[in-house]
C-alpha cells in the first residue's frame, strides 16, 4: 500500500540479520540459475526458499520436458512455430530466439555437471527432459559450490525499499529455526513460482503467489494474468498431475460409456463438463505394450499412486478429476521490462513462473518444456542482472522500509486491528478460483460477481494486523492467492474474446482487434490497460496438425 | 499423503524434516518427538509429492497415494507389499539400481507415433 508509511526496519526485530549484494526469492530451478549466475559473476547472493532448495516447487516432485531444440535453423523455427496459434499468437520471437539459445547453453552445462541424460539405442546422448529430484539435487549441489548462502525453510513475508522506492531486500520468518530474518541486499529476485491456490497439484503447495504480492506492494505490476486457468488430469485421489501420458487415455463415464471430445489435448474442457455433474475414468488403453515400460521409466512418478493403489492403469479404469494449476501451467506474472528481468521497480527482478512467460509461449503452456526454459534462461538472465545493479549500486546507506500491506498492518502502519482468518480467507478464494464454471468457462456474468465478492474480501484484509508468529506466512500466502485472484479475473473480464488458455463462454472467438497483452496491478484499485503485441519479424508457416503434436506435458 | 515413519527403520537423521517444502515433520528429539524418529506433526500440510520417500538414505517412510484422506495403513502392509524404497529404486536412488538415474525414455515417448 504505496500511501501507508512502512514502519521502519529495526533490526532488533529480527533474529537473523545479513547483508548482501544479491537476494534471491524462491529455490526451484529459476531461482537455482539466477543464483549461480550472480555468484559466479562475483555478486555476494543469499537464496531463501520457503521450504528446502532442491524438493520445493512444480519441478522438484515431477520433472520436465525441456524446450531443447538444436541450433538448426529449420529446426528453431519450427519449434517457435509450434505454439504460435496454441498461444494467441502474443509470443515474441526476439525472446523465443534467446530463449532457445540459453537453453540450450544451460542444458549443456548440466550435462557438464554430471547429469545423468539418457541414451537412445545408437548411444546418443538425449537431453530434451529431467527427472525432478535428480535435476533440483544437482542445482541446490552447484548453488552452494557457487558460494552461495542457502536459507531453508525461510519464507519472506514482505519486501523492503529505500527512499526512492528502490527494493533493498525482505523480511521472513524462519519457520524451523523460529525468529524472524532480514537481509538486505542491493538487488532482489523473485523466483517464488506461480500460483496454485493449494490445490495439490504435484509440488504445488508451495506455491501461492508470495512473491507477486510482494512485488506488487513494492510497486511492479503484471502481464497475462488472464492466461491463469489451466486445470491438470489426476487420478480422483490422487496429487499426480502429469498430463503427457493421458495422451494414450480413453475417457468414460461411470457406466463404460465413452465421452466424445474428451481428451487430454484439445478435449480437455469437455472432461470439465463432465466432471462437473458425474465422475469420469480413464485408462490408458491405447498405448501399445510394447510402450509400457518406456512410460513407466519416463515418468516413474505418475505410476506411484496406481501401484500403490492397486490399479493397473493400463488396463482398468480409474476415475480422474481437474486440478488448478494456475498460474504455475499458466503463463501470467511479474511484467518484465527489459531482456535484464528487471520488473517496473528498481532493484526488483524476476524469473521463472513468477515472471509472465508471454515472451515465449503467449497465452498457452503445456507445462514443462517451455515453463522449464523460461526458468533456465529468465533465471540467468535475472540473476545477472541483479548483480550488475548491485554492482552499480555501490555501497551507499540508505534508509529503508518494509513494504507489506494486507496481513503486516498494525496501528503506526494505519491498520484497522482485525486479523485474517487464513484458512477461512483461503476457502473463501478457492470457492472462486476452483469451479470449472467461474474459472475454466469464463463469463462476464461469472466474473463480475465472483470479483464482487473477492474485493469485498480484500477491503477486510487489506488492513488486516499482524497474525501471530505461527500463522503469519499462511496469513500472508491466503492474501497473495487472494491478490492474485483479482487480477486473473479482472484480466479476464477485460479480454473480452478466446485466446489462448482463456476461453470466454460470451465471446467464444478470437477477436483481431484484441491482438494485445494486458497490464494489470494495484491492490486497493486494480487497474488493467493494454500494451501492443510483438511485431513478428520473420514470417513463420503455421500447420495445425504440428501444433497439436506439440501440444504435451 | 504421509502416512508413517517406521520406528524400526528410521535411524533419527532428521533429512526428511530437513527437505520436506512443507515442513510437515517435527526432528527427532524435540517436543512431541521424543523418540528416535520425527513426527508427522503437520499431516494435513503434506502435499503428497513423495520427496521425504525419495531422500530417506533408510527407507523409513510411506507416503500413500491419497491426497486428501488418511488411509491409516499398518506398516506390516507397507513392507509386504514391498512399497517401503520403491520410489527411491524407481529413480535410481539407492546403491542396486544405480542404472535407472539415466533410464529416462521421455524421448521416446516425444517422437511422432
Amino acid at each position: 500500500m504505496a500511501t501507508v508509511p512502512g514502519a521502519p526496519v529495526s533490526s532488533s526485530a529480527a533474529s537473523l540479520d545479513l547483508e548482501t549484494d544479491v537476494l534471491i526469492l524462491g529455490g526451484g530451478p529459476a531461482g537455482t540459475w539466477a543464483a549461480i549466475a550472480a555468484a559466479t559473476g562475483g555478486a555476494r547472493t543469499i537464496l531463501a526458499d520457503k521450504g528446502f532448495c532442491g524438493t520445493s516447487g512444480a519441478t522438484a516432485a515431477s520433472g520436465t520436458t525441456l524446450w531443447y531444440v538444436d541450433p538448426d535453423p529449420a529446426k528453431r523455427a519450427a519449434a517457435k512455430a509450434s505454439r504460435e496459434g496454441l498461444g494467441g499468437h502474443l509470443a515474441d520471437h526476439g525472446w523465443m530466439d534467446r530463449v532457445l539459445d540459453r537453453t540450450h547453453a544451460a542444458v549443456g552445462q548440466l550435462a557438464d555437471w554430471g547429469y545423468p541424460f539418457p541414451r537412445d539405442a545408437d548411444g546418443r546422448e538425449r537431453r530434451v527432459s529431467v527427472q525432478g529430484p535428480e535435476y533440483m539435487r544437482l542445482m541446490r549441489r552447484r548453488v552452494k559450490q557457487a558460494g552461495v548462502t542457502i536459507l531453508d525453510h525461510c519464507p519472506a513475508l514482505e519486501l523492503l525499499v529505500d527512499g526512492g522506492g528502490a527494493v533493498a531486500g525482505a523480511v521472513g520468518v524462519q519457520r524451523q529455526k523460529g525468529g524472524r530474518w532480514t537481509v538486505r541486499a542491493k538487488a532482489v529476485v523473485i523466483a517464488t513460482g506461480g500460483c496454485a491456490f493449494l490445490s495439490k497439484a504435484l509440488g504445488c503447495n508451495v506455491l501461492t503467489g508470495d512473491g507477486l504480492l510482494m512485488a506488487a506492494e513494492a510497486g511492479a505490476d503484471l502481464s497475462g494474468m488472464e492466461f491463469s486457468n489451466a486445470y491438470a488430469i489426476a487420478p480422483a485421489f490422487g496429487s499426480v498431475t502429469k498430463t503427457l501420458l493421458y495422451q494414450w487415455a480413453s475417457f468414460t463415464r461411470a457406466d463404460g460409456e465413452p465421452i466424445p471430445g474428451a481428451a487430454s489435448k484439445g478435449g480437455r474442457s469437455v472432461i470439465a463438463r463432465v466432471l462437473a455433474t458425474e465422475p469420469v475414468y480413464a485408462r490408458l488403453d491405447r498405448a501399445e505394450p510394447e510402450l509400457w515400460a518406456a512410460m513407466r521409466q519416463a515418468q516413474p512418478n505418475f505410476f506411484l499412486p496406481f501401484d500403490r493403489a492397486g490399479i493397473d492403469p493400463f488396463t482398468q479404469r480409474f476415475p480422474v478429476t481437474l486440478r488448478l494449476e494456475g498460474t504455475v501451467r499458466g503463463t501470467g506474472g511479474l511484467r518484465l521490462v527489459d531482456g535484464t528481468c528487471a520488473t517496473a521497480v528498481p532493484g526488483l527482478f524476476a524469473a521463472g513462473d513468477a515472471a509472465t512467460r508471454e515472451p515465449i509461449c503467449g497465452g498457452f503452456t503445456g507445462g514443462g518444456s517451455h515453463n522449464a526454459a523460461w526458468a533456465m534462461s529468465s533465471g540467468h538472465w535475472a540473476g545477472l542482472g541483479a548483480a550488475d545493479h548491485a554492482r552499480a549500486l555501490g555501497n551507499g546507506t540508505r534508509t529503508l522500509r518494509r513494504a507489506g500491506g494486507a496481513g503486516l498492518q498494525d496501528r503506526l502502519r494505519g491498520g484497522h486491528g482485525g486479523v485474517i482468518d487464513a484458512g477461512g480467507l483461503t476457502r473463501a478464494v478457492q470457492a472462486e478460483v476452483f469451479p470449472y464454471d467461474i474459472n475454466y468457462f469464463r463469463t462476464e456474468e461469472g466474473l463480475t460477481g465472483s470479483l464482487g465478492r473477492l474485493d469485498r474480501l480484500w477491503t477486510d484484509a487489506a488492513g488486516a494486523m499482524p497474525a501471530s508468529a505461527d500463522t503469519i506466512l499462511r496469513v500472508r500466502e491466503a492474501a497473495a492467492m487472494l491478490a492474485t485472484a483479482r487480477w486473473m479475473y479482472r484480466s479476464a473480464l477485460a479480454r473480452t474474446e478466446s485466446r489462448g488458455m482463456h476461453r470466454r463462454i460470451d465471446h467464444a472467438a478470437l477477436d483481431p482487434a484484441q491482438h494485445h497483452l494486458l497490464t494489470v496491478g494495484g491492490l486497493d484499485e486494480v487497474h488493467v490497460s493494454t500494451r501492443p503485441a510483438p511485431v513478428r519479424l520473420d514470417p513463420v508457416r503455421l500447420d495445425p496438425t504440428e501444433a497439436g503434436r506439440e501440444l504435451a506435458a | 499423503m504421509i502416512e508413517l515413519i517406521s520406528p524400526a527403520r528410521c535411524t533419527g537423521c532428521n533429512i526428511c524434516v530437513s527437505v520436506c517444502p512443507m515442513d510437515v515433520f517435527q526432528p527427532a528429539g524435540s517436543g512431541r518427538a521424543d523418540g528416535t524418529a520425527p513426527v508427522i506433526a503437520r499431516q494435513s500440510d503434506c502435499q503428497t509429492c513423495f520427496l521425504c520417500e525419495a531422500h530417506c538414505p533408510d527407507d523409513a517412510l510411506y507416503v500413500a497415494p491419497d491426497a486428501e484422506t488418511v488411509t491409516g495403513i499398518a506398516e506390516d502392509a507397507v513392507a509386504a507389499a514391498g512399497l517401503f524404497g520403491s520410489y527411491r529404486r524407481a529413480i535410481g536412488w539407492t546403491a542396486a539400481h544405480r542404472e535407472n538415474r539415466s533410464a529416462d525414455q521421455t524421448f521416446r515417448l516425444l517422437a511422432p507415433h
